[in-house]
């Protein structure tokens, strides 16, 4: 039996060798990442991918800098104690901001647990995002209102949920496109393979995008792969692979978006590789100092997603000084937002341990919940006699 | 040149092109004419995935072999040819990309099916099972509920070679958020499978390999009816009494009742009154049942096919002493497999928990003050 790969050829046509080629060189990505609009804030063209308009990009660069925001001050709250921790999406925001906006109401996000900004973009209520992170439940937002799944802190596992999630949509016959997010690190694990593997078996409308942010905690993207690139481990499962420059605002929203529409049309899969960088630590309680120059990360600092759109919406003239004092309105905003929430201390319940283990406490979790409930109770009346 | 998209997986075929709005509504053919009379457990457990895929178009199994051979075990035989590839169908061989994928459809509006070939091939899904499917009604408090069913044909005593007769359970049944089932008669081979289909809960619903040849002469349409009207009490969280006796009671579960049943009816002709415990639901786990028996009998002996330390053969016990400490004539025991690795064929009479162990073990319950 045959199965389409995508390519909409008929089942069962042979295939000369040429198509073959052509077929094959169709899934391989470009020889370098898709580059829009290049560091200095300039246009460069690709004929395979246009270049959104000018209002499409203003609006995008609005949620790019309320995203740098959100991880400069979620930052500031961890130092400050109000949150237990905080992996920093600082520098992979245009990644963050492209792959909610690319998608539709209908569509789903699979985040992991550095692409906070991506689901606030998304339009999760900021609060209800950070409580994972803040720690007083696992996940604060319902996924099925947002059609946001929960942040994934095991690697590449919530790929392959990703696919079920297209699966589920594809068998409902719903218009549905699903964008699963990943890291460099990630695709070294198994659920990477066959998430991928399925994903094209199954022909299913999902977007895999992976910020190669060159780190995974300490180790570089030489010690994870020597394959040419990600992208090009698409080909290996037939689908298409692309590569992006994952500091460019537009070159992501045109990679992506055109992924999105050719999974939308029933074109099945696509792996698109970002290439960007991880510019602070993995998280507060890490030490880069250990395994990365400051001059290696200074090299990344001019070709920063925010400041390169900036000038390229700057000399578009889309952007210009009130423009920038709202949006800089809109961060601050924000900011104030994550302040006063986290500046409240949660209220934890304590019954919630056993509320939510099976739709039906079982005698056992009620005997528990009992226990722990008399412990508090004592406690409570040996607080209220003790002056 | 060799075309390279030629394969042998099913699903592709209609799926990529095939209307999808129709894979789960589109016409089924008609069901085949019930078997009334000798009914084997294999047979239990694929009509009652039949009737449960007939009577919820949300029902999907998938897993490997299951479409068109029917699964290694037959337990999937037919299902394909009358829901179509949409519903019961092949999956690329890798256990975590089915479990991770079924996490996915639950999330969407599916009821999966899950068939992990045998016990010992589950674990590449085991990460998937424990920190996604056991957990994310909890992380979401209960927002994103997972109705998946991890069918798991396990344990030994068919001569398998290594990696097809683990006893998992303790695994599973130690992990909070999953469900844990072992049917042991063909009777509840159907109602069990067909309730876990309908819980709101992930099952990990383990199959004795063993029992997929035993009969029982049943009208499945009866039991089909009996279902669907809800009538019966539930067996989730339920043991039974599958003998009454009134000397000792034997606790076993899956693949040891009836060992524990045939150990019951030699003491019987001793002299000896044994009760037998058919515990059917590890997780939730039935403390009442058991613990009355116990209280009536005095004395108690656990039964399981698992390697016995820090097994839920141990976990029974532990339960058993901890409630019923004063009905006690004898401390309670436990007849398990050894703590080996799960031994080749021709050495697992040795292993396995028999009606003779058995029946010692009960002979060692001080019926007299020792000396």
């Amino acid at each position: 039996m045959t199965i389409s790969t995508g390519t909409n050829r008929a089942p069962g046509t042979a295939r000369t060798s040429d198509q073959q080629e052509s077929a094959e060189a169709a899934m391989l990505p470009s020889a370098t990442p898709v580059q829009l609009v290049d560091p200095n804030g300039v246009h460069t063209p690709n004929e395979s991918y246009p270049l959104p308009d000018g209002e499409s990009l203003l609006a995008a660069y609005h949620k790019l800098v309320v995203g740098r925001r959100i991880n400069d001050q979620a930052n500031a709250l961890v130092r400050q104690g109000r949150m237990a921790v905080y992996p920093s999406s600082h520098g992979q925001e245009a990644c963050q901001v492209a792959a909610a906006v690319v998608l539709d109401h209908q569509d789903w996000l699979f985040p992991t647990y550095r692409d906070t900004v991506a689901v606030i973009t998304r339009g999760v209520d900021p609060m209800e995002v950070l409580t994972l992170l803040r720690g007083d439940w696992h996940s604060g937002y319902d996924p099925l209102e947002h059609k946001v799944a929960t942040q994934a802190t095991p690697l590449a596992t919530q790929l392959l949920h990703a696919v079920g999630v297209a699966h589920a949509a594809k068998l409902r016959g719903e218009d549905t496109v699903v964008l699963a997010l990943c890291g460099d690190g990630a695709t070294s694990e198994g659920d990477f393979h066959e998430a991928l593997n399925f994903a094209a078996v199954f022909h299913v409308p999902v977007v895999f995008l992976i910020q190669n942010n060159e780190y995974a905690i300490s180790v570089p993207l030489k010690s994870q792969t020597v394959a040419p690139s990600l992208a090009h481990k698409a080909i290996g499962y037939g689908m298409p692979g692309e590569r992006v420059d994952g500091n460019d605002l537009a070159a992501l929203l045109s990679v992506l978006g055109k992924a999105v529409t050719r999974a939308r049309a029933g074109g099945g899969p696509t792996l698109v590789e970002a290439h960007t960088y991880r510019m602070q630590a993995h998280t507060n309680a890490d030490d880069p100092s250990r395994y990365r120059s400051q001059d290696d990360v200074e090299k990344w600092i001019p070709k920063d997603p925010l400041s390169r759109m900036r000038t390229y919406l700057r000399d578009l003239a889309v952007l210009d000084d009130d423009g920038e004092t709202r949006i800089a309105a809109a961060a601050e905003e924000m900011a104030a937002t994550l302040r006063d929430g986290l500046n409240t201390d949660p209220v934890v319940n304590p019954e919630d341990l056993f509320n939510y283990v099976f739709t039906e406490k079982t005698s056992q979790l009620r005997e528990q919940a009992d226990l722990l409930r008399g412990e508090l109770s004592r406690e409570q009346s040996s607080e209220e006699v003790t002056p | 040149m060799t075309d390279t998209t030629e394969r042998v997986i099913d699903p592709g075929t209609e799926l990529p092109d095939g209307p999808p709005a129709g894979v789960l509504n589109g016409p089924e053919r008609a069901a085949e004419a019930r078997t009334v009379g000798p009914v084997t457990f294999a047979k239990a457990l694929n009509a009652a995935l039949a009737d449960a895929m007939e009577a919820d178009s949300s029902v999907v199994m998938f897993g490997e072999d299951v479409g068109a051979l029917g699964g290694v075990f037959r337990i999937t035989d037919g299902l394909t040819a009358r829901f179509g590839t949409g519903r019961c169908f092949d999956t690329p061989l890798a256990e975590a990309g089915i479990m991770g994928m079924a996490v996915g459809m639950a999330m969407n509006g599916i009821r999966p099916v899950v068939e992990m070939q045998f016990d010992a091939f589950a674990y590449p899904a085991f990460e998937q099972v424990v920190s996604h499917v056991a957990k994310m009604p909890n992380r979401t408090k209960g927002k994103v509920k997972l109705p998946i069913v991890i069918r798991i044909p396990y344990a030994g005593g068919i001569g398998g070679v290594e990696h097809h007769c683990d006893s998992s359970e303790s695994y599973y049944a130690h992990t909070p958020g999953l469900t844990v089932l072992a049917p042991a008669t063909v009777r509840d081979a159907y109602t069990m499978l067909r309730e876990a289909i309908s819980y709101p809960d992930p099952v990990v619903f383990l199959e004795p390999k063993k029992l997929y040849w035993s009969k029982e002469v049943l009208d499945l349409a009866e039991l089909k009816e009996t279902f669907e009207a809800s009538t019966a009490a539930p067996s989730i969280g339920r043991a039974v009494v599958a003998r009454a006796g009134t000397d000792a009671t034997l606790v076993a579960y899956g693949p040891s009742v009836p060992t524990a049943m045939a150990a019951a009816a030699a003491a019987a002709e001793e002299g000896r009154s044994l009760e037998v415990i058919d515990v059917r639901s590890i997780v939730p786990f039935d403390d009442e049942t058991v613990c009355a028996s116990v209280r009536k009998t005095g004395r108690a002996v656990v039964i399981a096919e698992a390697p016995g330390f820090a097994s839920v053969a141990a976990e029974i016990v532990a339960r058993i002493q901890e409630r019923c400490f004063h009905s006690l004539a004898a401390p309670v025991r436990r007849v398990t497999g050894f703590d080996v690795p799960y031994p080749s064929p021709k050495l697992e009479h040795f292993f396995l928990p028999s009606v003779d162990r058995i029946l010692d073990t009960v002979d060692e319950l001080q019926w007299e003050d020792q000396a």
